[in-house]
């Protein structure tokens, strides 16, 4: 497989690389001091370069080719997935997987966005762009899960909604707008887990929720940072620029309010430890819904709408 | 491959660059025929022709549409901040009050339309796309509260081409989740809700509240979707079909209700409120 790291992670991997061959070498322990040395040389490394990551870097991240995807946390997560398709009326759009399982022994809906590993799933998942149909089942799902009261998590990692002439044939806006009305009654919990890009109102569409967690390097926007460069700029090579200006890291939202927890990922970025980036957001995932289970339903969907009525910064005058 | 090829008639064809544009004699934005203003006044900017809907303003639909053209403004006060810091916006907003003469890109009020008493909330094109920030999301989830608290139908009419207005970023994406929440009260509580769709209305907003009504109207020929055409054509690299997300194109796919000239605009919306509250 090609190699596809980031530029900034290549002198870590290369350090790394090196750490691993000197002690594949060193049989008899004589090159015990160096490798220590090395390998704090690297953890520092590591700690300065994801300290201070510029918010272009933080969407490279977020968009990493490595970074587990929701089949990886179904599978590292959560038991007796059973994946349920289709949106009973056009299709099953694979771009966004939909199922119920097991977590930690409790029954739960799942729903999100996959982007698909390779080149050949990457094309069957859409990338990860949902068509009308992949909302309309992620909702059928989200509603069968509040008439059998259970919980529903869901995944968002997606670039956005699929811009296509179908996708507008068969109502892309109708289904979204009909999502955030629909889900925000659900008198069931939902935790919503950002795990890469959030794609604008692609990624909203499954993300009305109790809680909004995001992973510490994944991104929410209201547009892509190259569509927000060619509309400012008339030039997409600004993306760089256009990220600092829309401010859509995890620590940023954090800061406005829109998200209710930052779930710490491995050193290096979740990809680096897909096993350890899965237990911090299941720990996160139990944590919200053991508070939620508490409250009574009608509560729940109050304060769910409340949540979303105190965002929005405006003066009186 | 094709040598007859058909020219393409698709897209943001009819760019219409002012609000209203100025002079005695104008010319038709699509088929170019040469107007006469007065006329064009007469005929509520929709040219003799072709039946091109110029594009007119919140205000004027006020006009249009309430009785007597009465409107009494709510929550007119609040205004924009710049939470992002987020380049050129404060001058974009300090340009967009100058030219359009509102403080922001909806108004909210009371309205009385054909004896029926409504909350009234009017998206303006003008004022960078229509799209919708924080005030923008505020103001209408204050209309749909009214509707609610008041029990009289809702009526909104927008002109949003902008969507979710970007200068501020996360917020604005919040203001789809805010408007569509707080419309599912409204549902829960049996107000009638009424959206008249005209040109443009795309993306957050299309995606958000001016998909939700009970009834939707539009008018015709406007240009309604999620992805704006040039960014389809981009993608897929082909030609769009013709009428691609216009109106009928809309109403062919089973996305509008009702596609109503504007001259016939006042008299639908009286019929489908006539339906929601009978006269005693």
């Amino acid at each position: 497989m090609a190699e596809s790291w980031l530029d900034f992670e290549r002198p870590i991997i290369e350090l790394e690389r090196k750490i691993e061959e000197l002690k594949s070498l060193d049989e008899n322990g004589a090159l015990k001091e160096e490798i220590s040395k090395l390998e704090n040389k690297a953890s520092k490394l590591r700690e300065d370069v994801y300290k201070n990551l510029n918010r272009w870097q933080k969407v490279q991240l977020a968009r990493h080719l490595k970074r587990p995807y929701i089949s990886d946390y179904i599978e590292l997560m959560f038991d007796n997935f059973v994946e349920l398709h289709g949106d009973r009326n056009f299709g099953d759009d694979l771009a966004i997987i939909a199922g119920i399982a097991k977590l930690d022994g409790k029954s739960v809906v799942i729903v999100g966005h996959e982007k698909g590993r390779n080149t050949k799933e990457k094309i069957r998942r859409n990338f990860g762009m949902p068509h009308p149909e992949g909302y309309r089942k992620a909702l059928r799902v989200m509603q069968l899960a509040a008439k059998f009261k259970k919980p529903i998590l869901t995944f968002v990692d997606t670039p956005g909604a699929y811009p296509g002439v179908g996708a507008e044939e068969r109502g892309q806006s109708e289904a979204i707008a009909r999502n955030l009305r629909e889900i925000s009654m659900l008198p069931v919990p939902i935790v919503v887990s950002i795990t890469g890009e959030g794609g604008s109102g692609g990624a909203l569409a499954i993300a009305i929720g109790d809680k909004i967690l995001m992973q510490e390097h994944s991104i929410y926007s209201v547009i892509s940072p190259e569509g927000c460069a060619s509309i400012l700029w008339r030039d997409s090579s600004k993306a760089p620029e256009a990220a600092e200006a829309l401010k859509l890291t995890a620590q940023d939202l954090m800061g406005f309010g829109v998200i209710d927890e930052i779930v710490s990922e491995p050193a290096g970025g979740a990809h680096r430890d897909s096993k350890d980036a899965a237990e911090r957001l299941k720990r996160a995932i139990l944590n919200s819904l053991n508070e939620l289970t508490t409250l009574p339903k009608e509560e729940l969907v109050r304060k769910r709408i409340e949540k979303f009525l105190k965002m929005g910064v405006y003066e009186n005058r | 491959m094709f040598w007859f090829k058909k020219k393409k008639t698709y897209g943001l064809e009819p760019q219409q660059k002012k609000e209203l544009p100025d002079g005695v004699w104008l010319k038709c934005e699509r088929c170019g025929d040469i107007l006469y203003r007065k006329e064009l006044e007469r005929n509520l900017w929709v040219c003799g022709k072709c039946g091109y809907h110029f594009r007119i303003g919140c205000k004027k639909y006020i006009e249009i549409l309430s009785d007597d053209g009465k409107f009494e403004e709510l929550d007119g006060e609040l205004s924009s901040k710049d939470p992002m810091n987020f380049p050129q916006y404060v001058q974009k907003l300090k340009n967009s009050q100058k030219k359009t003469g509102l403080k922001e890109g909806v108004l909210i009020g009371d309205a009385t339309i054909g004896g029926h008493k409504v909350v009234f909330a009017l998206t303006d094109f003008g004022f960078i796309g229509g799209s919708m920030g924080s005030v923008v999301g505020e103001k209408v989830t204050r209309a749909i509260q009214r509707a609610k608290q008041e029990k009289v139908p809702l009526v909104i009419l927008t002109a949003s081409g902008g969507g979710a207005r970007m200068q501020e970023g996360i917020l604005s994406l919040m203001q789809m989740a805010k408007t569509s929440a707080h419309l599912a009260e409204l549902a829960k509580a049996g107000i009638p809700y009424i959206t008249i769709l005209t040109h443009p209305t795309m993306a957050g907003v299309m995606a958000s509240f001016a998909s939700l009504g009970d009834i939707i109207i539009a008018e015709p020929g406007a240009l309604l979707g999620f992805t704006g055409p040039r960014v389809i054509q981009q993608t897929i690299g082909e030609e769009l079909p013709d009428g691609f997300q216009r109106s009928e194109f809309l109403l062919k796919h089973g996305m509008v209700d009702i596609i109503a000239e504007r001259k016939n605009l006042r008299k639908t919306l009286v019929s489908v409120l006539d339906f929601f509250e009978e006269k005693k």
